[in-house]
């Protein structure tokens, strides 16, 4: 799929111009609603959040008091800093192994096509549309089993969520390099093989130094994908030390007890890392999607 | 290149593709094929039991009229009113935002960027943040948009979101109902068969989500559309709607179908929104397979029924993508 390229904006307004404008604006106030309760909501004072009936009007008052406690936690709330750190340690690794496992797959199956590849590769990809219902309780019994015969902790830890990520991952990451690499002409390799080159120096030497496009859209899909995940840290965290910080926004989130402004300050908090990637790497972002719906 | 391949590198590329197949091998479809064997077991407490009942999970499931099988019934009625308005919004708002931007607007960039946005947060934050904001309050003191409604002079907008218990269906005494029941398609008019109107707080938050992600798959296909075609349609004297209709309608098929296949696994499967914003939902108007299977399984600890509804699920996920993932490796072979 191409990436959209936008044209010429047309220069007279017509009364069907100032419609199409009104609808557009009208669409992107609705998108931005919940942001604009995130934030409103997140700077009131507890006194000020208490009085729900005026939900829409923003704060008379600045107040940072809510995004304190939502980071720090307070006597009766658990704060989202440890799962703010989980993350980052399950994601960094997460991310960077399984887009070197992608790297190397795509290549392969780009490049040293091998009889039974092309039914191979449906087989994989498959990988990424399951239901993770279906994988969920062999999983954590095969996390139990190897404890026993290891004695590597994988249940209830960040190495545990790591592995999983970076096996549920190969599908997605292997396809996006897949299709890159095979839209970089065999030819270049064909050449490079006359100079004697062998399996590894071509994709240390030729394709490696190509692949930081594809390396970026790979690593901002998984970063987001695994920063966001919920059920394989529900399913296999156990303990609030190991949490994700999707977790602790949805224990924060789902006890009665915790302010309206607490929890839309978590929300918000949670959601930051993500959407500074979308901003800053946003064309990235989008040949990711793209890649997401099968085509190259 | 293929001819060529020196054997040892031949080998060398099988051993480097090994680890990712044996990986997959196991953590998918020998587990896939592990829940199976769960699924017809008796374990049905916190300790393993691999005692072989049968398909006795899979009739608690769809046979008689038991707690399990009237929830799973709902669940998959939920499922199939959630996937009917979810992609159906998310086209319609989805292909109208995209044809908008595709009429040289200014700011653009600006418009695509905050249509997408929300495909970048976790479902978890949209919940949150869609539950506070579809919190109903009461008639006369509302709260969430129930507020803006009574504010702007529309209070029968007002709802009771995904509080609502009620259950659309189409009564057995109207017509249409009258004559299903005179064909044998009775139980057409029934609860299983209706919708749950607290499901629509669910559509909305998930079309928030992914209508511009639908919007950019459908711009993108807008933007492959060669203008010479547009130009040649409008040159024999076709409206601006005609070329929609005949020439770019019929080039956006492809499009059509990936959003389908991409939005409809992604709600068949369902899980995080439904935790973070509405839980099973008053009489389990919005309970899905995804969250039912989590809950059945390590809440309430019967593992092997749990399994059950795990594969039910994996296999109307798979009745969706199978046909897909062929027909794209085909199309794929042909260029």
């Amino acid at each position: 799929m191409t990436t959209a390229t936008p044209r010429a904006p047309a220069r007279h307004f017509h009364p069907l111009r100032i419609a199409l404008y009104a609808v557009l604006v009208l669409a992107a106030l609705f998108y931005l609603t919940p942001i604009y309760v995130l934030l409103i909501t997140g700077f009131k004072s507890s006194t000020e959040a208490q009085n729900i009936f005026n939900m829409w009007v923003p704060p008379d008052v600045i107040s940072f008091r809510a995004f304190q406690t939502a980071w720090f936690g307070a006597a009766d709330t658990v704060g989202l800093q440890q799962g703010f750190w989980n993350s980052v340690q399950l994601v960094v690794p997460a991310t960077l192994i399984s887009s070197m496992i992608g790297s190397v797959n795509g290549y392969i199956l780009a490049k040293w096509k091998f009889r039974g590849a092309d039914l191979l590769f449906p087989l994989i990809l498959f990988g990424m549309f399951i239901p993770y219902q279906s994988i969920l309780i062999p999983l954590v019994q095969t996390y139990r089993i190897f404890e026993q015969f290891t004695g590597i902790k994988l249940f209830s830890t960040i190495l545990g969520l790591i592995v999983v990520h970076c096996i549920y991952g190969i599908p997605i990451t292997t396809l996006i390099f897949r299709n890159y690499y095979a839209s970089i002409p065999t030819e270049m390799i064909e050449a490079s093989r006359i100079d004697g080159a062998n399996i590894f120096t071509i994709y240390r030497y030729i394709l490696f130094p190509l692949s930081v496009p594809a390396f970026v859209v790979v690593l901002i899909w998984q970063f987001t994908s695994i920063w966001n995940d919920f059920l394989f840290g529900i399913s296999l965290a156990n303990d609030p030390r190991v949490y994700p910080i999707t977790l602790s926004l949805n224990n924060i989130a789902g006890s009665f007890h915790v302010p309206w402004n607490i929890q839309m300050a978590a929300a918000l908090l949670t959601a930051v890392p993500p959407l500074l990637v979308y901003i800053f790497l946003g064309r990235y972002f989008m040949r990711g999607l793209m890649a997401g719906s099968l085509k190259g | 290149m293929s001819p060529k391949h020196r054997n040892w590198e031949r080998v060398v590329s099988i051993l480097l593709l090994l680890p990712s197949i044996l990986a997959l091998g196991i953590f998918v479809y020998a587990f896939i094929a592990w829940t199976g064997y769960i699924s017809l077991a008796k374990w049905d407490s916190a300790a393993p039991d691999f005692t072989f009942v049968g398909l006795r999970n899979f009739e608690h499931l769809f046979i008689g009229d038991g707690t399990d099988a009237i929830r799973f019934r709902y669940d998959l009625r939920n499922m199939v009113g959630f996937t009917a308005f979810f992609l159906l919004s998310c086209i319609i708002i989805g292909f109208g935002l995209a044809v908008l931007l595709d009429q040289r607007v200014r700011g653009e960039a600006v418009f695509r960027s905050i249509f997408l946005f929300p495909m970048a947060v976790s479902f978890i934050v949209t919940g949150v943040a869609w539950r506070w904001m579809l919190t109903p309050g009461e008639a006369n003191d509302p709260v969430g948009v129930n507020i803006i409604f009574t504010q702007l002079g529309l209070k029968n907008l007002q709802s009771t979101w995904f509080t609502d218990p009620t259950i659309a269906y189409l009564s057995p005494d109207s017509g249409v109902g009258a004559i299903l029941n005179s064909i044998g398609l009775g139980f057409l008019t029934t609860k299983d068969f209706g919708y749950p109107l607290a499901i629509t707080s669910l559509v909305i938050a998930a079309m928030w989500q992914l209508s511009g992600y639908t919007m950019a798959l459908y711009l993108a296909g807008l933007r492959s559309v060669p203008d010479e075609l547009r130009e040649a349609a409008r040159m024999d004297g076709a409206s601006e709607v005609q070329v929609y209709r005949h020439i770019i309608l019929p080039l956006l098929q492809p499009v059509t179908l990936s959003v389908v296949i991409i939005l409809g696994h992604i709600s068949l499967k369902i899980f995080d929104l439904v935790v973070s914003m509405t839980g099973p939902g008053p009489g389990f108007a919005t309970d899905v397979p995804a969250y039912n299977m989590w809950k059945t399984t390590f809440d309430a600890t019967l593992f092997s029924q749990g399994a059950a509804i795990g594969l039910v699920l994996l296999v109307l996920v798979a009745i969706l993508i199978i046909p897909y993932l062929r027909y794209s490796i085909r199309a794929e072979a042909q260029v």
